[in-house]
């Protein structure tokens, strides 16, 4: 659990955590759409060092990174070979047992491998450098012109800011019961099957009954605050688009153009 | 069950950049049938510390020791279940581990899984009850029908029902009222007597710490800080003050008595009885001693 950094949050003052969430959210969805018409090596040459020197400029550890994207490693590898031993393009460059292995293949495997990898990571990279509530906000503005068809955009950016803000509190209240309950033997980590799922029931149990309790008293605050959503109600914390943005933007067309002339 | 720490560090999420040092180098003992208590600012290390004690953590650097069990890093301890059936933790709100449907199954959820015999576990019931005062008639009720203060008692004889030789109590009396507050403190040192359980009560409440306890460790930031008798840890106001903890109220009163009158009564440990009755001297005769 521990090991998996996909959405977590790494509290920081790097450029590329002062920018506006907004500008982080369209650049990665253009990315990854523009990821999928690359078919040159100069044209993925360019978007993964678009993808490593953002990374760089975020100022987090490599290693950080890259063990934290470990479980995804294994998906990459297997997309791989998936490639490597499907795809029949090109010459027989050799043999393994009843398999032959076309030039096509390798390249095929290591363009898919290296875009299923670029696209984890600049994703990852928006929720290492945003906090939760942050990517919630940019949301609810950019949906903000679905209200004119009376779509519920606020009521939907308040019920992801809550889930989400309740993440990390349910995960500590897992571990505490856990751990309360692992005190009185419960055994979560050995034995057989049968005996670890019966081992749930202890913690979800405790874990229900206190995510309710917490339900009912977080709405019944807010009601006594006169909380009543959407219209008129004004943000402590205004989105802002900075001058850092407009470069990011600036110098994004500017990959997306090279991009476009370095593709086949 | 003796309890040593030998030059114990704790980092939590190593190799990150989330990387806590919780412990750091720390060294004590606690001999077998004692009472402890650990006091220390909120973060100075307590909850770290308590888990180690029953193997839910594993010290990063040093060792443990808990009678014959030793926790080192990167053993696997195979024995850890029978290490938990005998250091019984108490973690803070008891409550929020209760889940089955009637109190009498909570109560014999532990022993169960630590394999005790189903007739030996009736047996304990009754006794434990009446050590927790709860009355036999919530056996049958389910535990989420009960007030909070009896549901924490619950909880806490569902502990006492492993029959522990080490008993760990963390904060057992926040947000009860005064009066519940010192029932469950006074039941929990009638059973440190009774039945010689080493305890270990980590607490806010200096008071506590200076009644039942027969040593104290201090903790800041993860270091042992002081260490030593009640009597003689909890007077040094100056010490404690620099590390955000007060002195017990009643050594508050003592200095201030000081200040104002010139006369110093010395503290060594007198309730507040022995201590009316040592002013009345030093009023009377200038001097508390007879």
């Amino acid at each position: 659990m521990n090991n998996l950094i996909i959405g977590q949050y790494v509290p920081g003052e790097s450029m590329v955590h002062q920018l506006d969430p907004r500008t982080k959210i369209t650049v990665i969805f253009f990315y990854v759409i523009v990821i999928f018409f690359a078919n040159s090596f100069f044209s993925y040459f360019i978007l993964a060092a678009f993808a490593f020197i953002s990374a760089m400029l975020t100022r987090i550890p490599a290693g950080y990174i890259i063990r934290g994207l470990k479980p995804v490693w294994l998906l990459i590898v297997f997309t791989f070979l998936l490639h490597l031993f499907v795809t029949k393009e090109g010459d027989v460059l050799f043999r393994i047992f009843s398999f032959y292995v076309y030039s096509g293949a390798l390249i095929q495997g290591f363009a898919i491998s290296l875009r299923f990898f670029l696209l984890i990571l600049m994703t990852s990279l928006l929720t290492l450098t945003t906090t939760p509530i942050a990517i919630t906000d940019a949301i609810e503005d950019m949906l903000g012109p679905l209200k004119k068809v009376r779509f519920p955009v606020h009521e939907l950016a308040l019920m992801m800011s809550i889930s989400l803000r309740f993440i990390p509190t349910l995960m500590q209240e897992t571990e505490k019961i856990s751990k309360a309950q692992a005190s009185r033997g419960v055994d979560f980590r050995t034995g057989p099957i049968k005996d670890r799922i019966k081992a749930i029931v202890p913690l979800l149990v405790p874990l229900f009954v206190s995510a309710f309790k917490r339900a009912e008293e977080l709405a019944m605050a807010m009601e006594a605050r006169g909380y009543k959503g959407g219209e008129g109600r004004t943000k402590f914390r205004e989105l802002q688009l900075s001058s850092r943005d407009y470069a990011l933007f600036i110098s994004f067309v500017f990959v997306l153009l090279l991009f476009w002339w370095a593709r086949a | 069950m003796e309890i040593t720490f030998e030059h114990v560090s704790h980092i939590y999420q190593p190799n990150t950049p989330f990387a806590f040092h919780a412990l750091k180098d720390l060294s004590f003992h606690i001999p077998s049938g004692s009472y402890t208590a650990i006091i220390g600012h909120t973060g100075s290390g307590k909850s770290t510390l308590i888990q180690h004690l029953n193997g839910l953590l594993i010290p990063t650097e040093g060792r443990v020791k808990v009678g014959d069990f030793q926790l080192e890093p990167g053993k696997k301890n195979k024995h850890m279940k029978d290490l938990r059936k005998h250091v019984g933790v108490v973690f803070q709100y008891p409550e929020h581990q209760l889940f089955e449907e009637t109190v009498k199954k909570d109560l014999m959820f532990g022993p169960l899984n630590f394999g005790t015999a189903e007739t030996t576990i009736e047996k304990r019931i009754p006794e434990i009850l009446e050590a927790v005062q709860l009355p036999e008639e919530v056996l049958d009720r389910s535990p989420f029908d009960l007030s909070g203060g009896q549901m924490r008692r619950v909880a806490i004889a569902g502990i006492l029902m492993m029959d522990p030789n080490v008993l760990v109590l963390d904060e057992p009396t926040a947000g009860l009222d005064p009066g519940g507050r010192r029932e469950m403190m006074d039941m929990f040192y009638n059973l440190h007597k009774e039945k010689e359980m080493t305890t270990i009560l980590v607490t806010h409440s200096m008071e506590d710490a200076m009644k039942y306890a027969d040593y104290v460790l201090i903790m800041n930031e993860g270091r042992l800080y002081m260490e030593g008798q009640p009597e003689e840890v909890l007077i040094q106001k100056k010490k404690l003050e620099a590390v955000g903890l007060d002195v017990p109220e009643m050594v508050e009163f003592l200095s201030m008595f000081e200040e104002k009158f010139g006369t110093k009564i010395p503290f060594h440990g007198q309730n507040i009885k022995e201590l009316a009755s040592d002013m009345l001297r030093v009023m009377k005769w200038g001097k508390c001693d007879e």
